[in-house]
């Protein structure tokens, strides 16, 4: 079958209106039940955090200044694997200013403070002892009472080492010939086996399958590298025995949880305060070696102590994303329907599984890789391996693991497309998962909680015009130019999670809220995620105020600080909608019931007799007689019901019952340069759907930024090391992040097929455009080049690599 | 370590200060004077989070020494609001969403703001060359430009 006639085919047909999907319906409409003095949800509300930051008001890590304030510096490492001989920190010490230098011994003697736990219960050096595991790992720490005498004296300090032999490939690491953890039992690289799936079943699929395709892919480690580095600023009070900790914190209660383990300090003692984020994208997720030196210092010394992070301490030693090389089959019946997949991976860990997963999935939620196919079985199996590289495995704006599922699917069905000669987007209709299959179960075990995959795919192919497109491609590749169409139907997986399967170092992942309402109807919520740019100050409010009526101005929103705030898990992962989102709805709910009480006490009529109508309960057939959830608000605390308690205020702990799959479908248009290699990006859709929507002008912002932060892997961004393990990309002038010029003018569409679990439809979205783009990106460029005899390029699709293939198959030009 | 006296105009204030030679200006900018809204993303001239204006010209004030500030004209977003009215600049991303975490913001706001100081009415080309030295990471660029489209828009009403 030739792709013209496929084109026809597809012509054929028309867009369809949305469809139902078991039992939700699929819309395209936001929809609003309240007017825009209330502004609740599906209101395009400005954000409410906004005027601090555009004049300059935030309040970030760095901007904070306490009296007395010491500042640190770190020594680091210049060799990925080498024995410590001596440190020499006299003639540092002589110098005028500075206060004390900290090494692995001073942390040893005070309690094993040189190692601590990592949130995947593995262990990672503090400091080191006598030797040091990877490249700008931290050796010891200058305080000082300026940050240039800090790093004046950090080069007075005399360190001999002798270099060792690193291992940097895993592949290599496997052999056990050097081990890199040489104070672990075990002595191996090999950290762990996991697996998900059916083997067996799998074996039977592919036994009979009529078309196997196979390919290698290799992720590679990439950086989040958010504009605002990391950083802390630890003050103890020894009069109080009181350690308040200012953190570049996504998750502040649990770093205090684990600063209470770690340090033996009591919980009750220490705060934990996040201040304004300058992003996060889970970089800001792990606890790493310079808190926990900064916090010890302050101890020690007794007065409070500065950390902040330079950009190549960033890029060199916090925790990396990715890092995944896989093996990937997957198989199809004779009529060209996908039936199975069989993976295997390794997962490199650098020194220590220090990644941010829930405790029971090392490697992730990466078994979502069946995608938005069905198919008849799956078999994953996953090892992590210790190298001699920083230690991570953290996202990078995706939820645990989910862009490397995804990019393995879509690359593979795309390659299978190519290779029985199905047009790549009438062979995704032709597999995907049916809206009548919705509560879907996956092969891997997920259930699917809503989606409707063939209409956002339609929506895209309709905006995008995609049958011109193939047109055009055509007539281009008969003069000779290329050019390429790539798709990328995604399936996330976001909003961990149900208690039952999901902690992270035995906490828990639920999420919380706390609500109260002021005797003049004005509302303070407090919750316990962190913002680290989503725009939580807004979204937050407009659930109160679609819940309750109170106008969304009137809502005051607090997170961060954890003397205040609610126990929460923190945001990563796209959590935040569906666990404190939800939470917030359902303590709105828990005082609207109250509220109900006290209206049916003003209003001398019974609780039955009573409605619910945007900000009032009025009584049925009588609706004049009402009263707002202000007046409500203010009985509470002057006239409320002799048999109940005063106040207006509720807290909700959520715990999802499943969770969120939210998905969309991208289509990508690229022109390559068959001179220079160079990859240009001419027009990307993108058809989002992700449930139901609080606020469409930051679902948009969502979904372009993370449209640009899926673009960036695609082609430029990449950690390099060398053969010793030296990391080659240590600036941002050698890593390389999207301007507004590379960016291009994303395009955007949606659907809206809500969740049927979360307590207001809502599925969550800064994540999805992050996992949906790099492939469909990928899957752009080798659409391009397929009719040469290229199958695939790994990412980032430098123009090096691109014209390297067109070279390795005759184009010269 | 030698000391310069350093006099300069700071969002139209005089202000004189003993540096040492070596002061970053950001860092005379944002731990001398406090004022800290300019902040500091890379060390290397890289990302633009630490753009301030300096007699006009939009300045990656990482990669300036304080002293090399003396006798010049220093404006930073502190002054870009006049009596509690917010600039078009800030007007525009507001209302078209232009910033998400708000730690590039301000630098973004100064190349802005100066990019319409020389070109009232640019193209969409010309507004993403003209912020390429400033690295957003979280918007993704889109509702940049619509904010300083708004802001064009705006300050050529005005004219």
């Amino acid at each position: 079958m030739t792709t013209t006639h496929l084109v026809d085919r597809i012509e054929k047909h028309s867009p369809k209106a949305p469809g139902v999907s078991a039992r939700v319906e699929t819309t395209d409409d936001v929809e609003i039940n309240t007017p825009e003095k209330v502004c609740g949800m599906g209101h395009r509300m400005k954000r409410k955090e906004d005027p601090r930051f555009i004049q300059g008001r935030g309040r970030y890590i760095d901007d904070i200044k306490l009296p007395g304030m010491l500042h640190m510096a770190i020594v680091r490492s210049p060799y990925a694997h080498a024995k410590i001989l001596s440190i020499d920190t006299k003639e540092a010490l002589a110098m005028k200013g500075v206060v004390a230098v900290i090494t692995g011994h001073d942390l040893k003697a005070a309690g094993n403070l040189h190692m601590m736990p990592t949130l995947m219960s593995d262990t990672q050096p503090v400091l080191p002892i006598d030797k040091v595991l990877y490249y700008a790992q931290e050796v010891c720490a200058v305080i000082a009472t300026d940050r240039y005498i800090a790093a004046d004296a950090r080069e007075k300090i005399v360190v001999e080492y002798e270099p060792l032999q690193a291992v940097v490939d895993p592949h290599v690491a496997l052999k056990d010939e050097i081990i890199v953890r040489e104070d672990k039992e075990k002595q191996t690289n090999h950290v762990w086996h996991w697996s998900a799936g059916d083997r067996a079943a799998t074996d039977a699929v592919f036994a009979k399958a009529a078309h196997v395709v196979k390919q290698d892919i290799y992720l590679p480690r990439i950086h989040v590298c958010s504009i605002e580095t990391c950083g802390m600023v630890a003050n103890y009070d020894k009069a109080r025995e009181h350690m308040q900790l200012y953190m570049t914190s996504q998750a502040p209660h649990a770093h205090r949880t684990v600063f209470a383990l770690v340090s033996g300090l009591p919980e009750h003692k220490i705060q934990v305060i996040s201040p304004d984020i300058g992003g996060g994208f889970g970089g800001k997720v792990p606890v790493y070696p310079g808190y926990v030196i900064c916090a010890v210092a302050s101890l020690v010394i007794g007065k409070p102590v500065k950390w902040i992070e330079d950009r190549s301490e960033n890029l060199q030693a916090d925790s990396f994303a990715r890092d995944y090389h896989i093996k990937a089959e997957l198989c199809a019946d004779a009529k060209g329907k996908l039936t199975g997949l069989r993976v295997r991976t390794i997962s490199d860990c650098g020194v220590a599984d220090a990644a941010a997963n829930p405790s029971k999935f090392p490697a992730g939620l990466y078994s979502i890789c069946t995608g938005s196919y069905t198919l008849e079985a799956a078999d994953v199996q996953v090892d992590g391996v210790y190298t001699h590289k920083p230690p991570g495995g953290v996202a990078y704006r995706c939820s645990f693991r989910v862009t490397e599922a995804v990019h393995m699917i879509e690359r593979m069905v795309d390659i299978m497309a190519h290779d029985l000669g199905r047009d790549p987007a009438e062979f995704r209709l032709a597999n995907f998962i049916r809206p009548d299959q919705f509560p879907y179960k996956s092969p891997t075990g997920w259930e699917y909680d809503s989606g409707n995959y063939e209409a956002a795919l339609r929506k895209a192919m309709t905006m995008i015009d995609y049958a011109a497109l193939r047109k055009e491609q055509l007539e281009k590749r008969k003069k000779g130019e290329l050019m390429g169409i790539g798709i990328s139907s995604f399936t996330e997986v976001v909003g961990a999670g149900p208690a039952k399967d999901f902690d992270i170092l035995g906490i828990k992942m639920f999420d919380s809220a706390e609500i109260r309402i002021h005797p003049t109807g004005k509302a303070l919520a407090r919750l316990g995620t962190k913002s680290q740019g989503q725009g939580h100050e807004t979204t937050y409010a407009q659930i109160i105020a679609e819940e309750l009526g109170l106008p969304a101005a009137d809502v005051q929103i607090e997170e961060g600080d954890t003397d205040t705030a609610p126990y929460g898990l923190g945001t990563y992962a796209s959590r935040s909608t569906p666990t404190s989102g939800a939470a917030a709805a359902m303590a709105a709910r828990k005082i609207r019931a109250k509220a109900k009480k006290i209206a049916a006490y003003l209003l001398e009529v019974g609780e039955q007799d009573l409605e619910w109508s945007v900000d009032r309960f009025r009584v049925k057939g009588s609706p004049d007689q009402a009263k707002t959830i202000q007046e409500i608000a203010f009985a509470a605390y002057t006239n409320h019901p002799p048999d109940l308690e005063a106040g207006l205020e509720a807290t909700d702990y959520y715990n999802p019952p499943n969770l969120t799959f939210p998905f969309g479908s991208y289509i990508c248009v690229v022109d390559l340069d068959s001179g220079t290699g160079a990859v240009k990006v001419r027009r990307f859709v993108a058809v989002d759907d992700c449930g139901k929507i609080i606020n469409p002008l930051i679902v948009e912002g969502q979904i372009e930024g993370g449209l640009t932060m899926g673009l960036a892997p695609a082609l430029f961004e990449e950690i390099v090391y060398d053969e010793n393990g030296q990391n080659l990309t240590g600036t941002m002038a050698d890593y390389l992040l999207p301007t507004a010029v590379e960016s291009p003018k994303w395009e955007l569409g949606k659907t809206i097929t809500p969740s049927p679990h979360h307590p207001f439809g809502a599925k969550g979205v800064g994540e999805s455009p992050t996992v949906g783009a790099p492939p469909a990106i990928a899957n752009a460029v080798v659409d391009a080049l397929w009719h040469l005899g290229v199958r695939h390029i790994d990412i980032p699709i430098t123009p090096q690599r691109v014209w390297k293939a067109l070279r390795e198959h005759g184009v010269t030009g | 370590m030698s000391t310069h006296q350093i006099s300069l105009s700071v969002n139209g204030e005089a202000v004189t200060r003993e540096v040492e030679a070596r002061t970053l200006l950001v860092h005379f900018i944002r731990e001398h004077l406090e004022l800290t809204g300019t902040h500091i993303g890379c060390d290397t001239t890289s990302c633009g989070a630490c753009t301030v204006v300096l007699d006009g010209r939009p300045t990656k004030s990482c990669t300036v020494f304080a002293v090399q500030a003396n006798g010049r004209t220093l404006e930073t977003i502190e002054s870009v609001a006049k009596g509690g009215k917010l600039h078009p600049v800030q007007e525009g991303f507001w209302e078209k969403h232009g910033l998400q975490c708000g730690f590039c913001t301000p630098g973004m706001i100064m190349t802005a703001k100066s990019l319409l100081e020389k070109n009232k009415q640019p193209t969409e080309m010309e507004i993403r060359e003209g912020i390429s030295g400033n690295i957003c990471r979280c918007t993704g660029y889109n509702k940049i430009v619509e904010a300083i489209q708004y802001a064009s828009a705006k300050l050529s009403e005005g004219a």
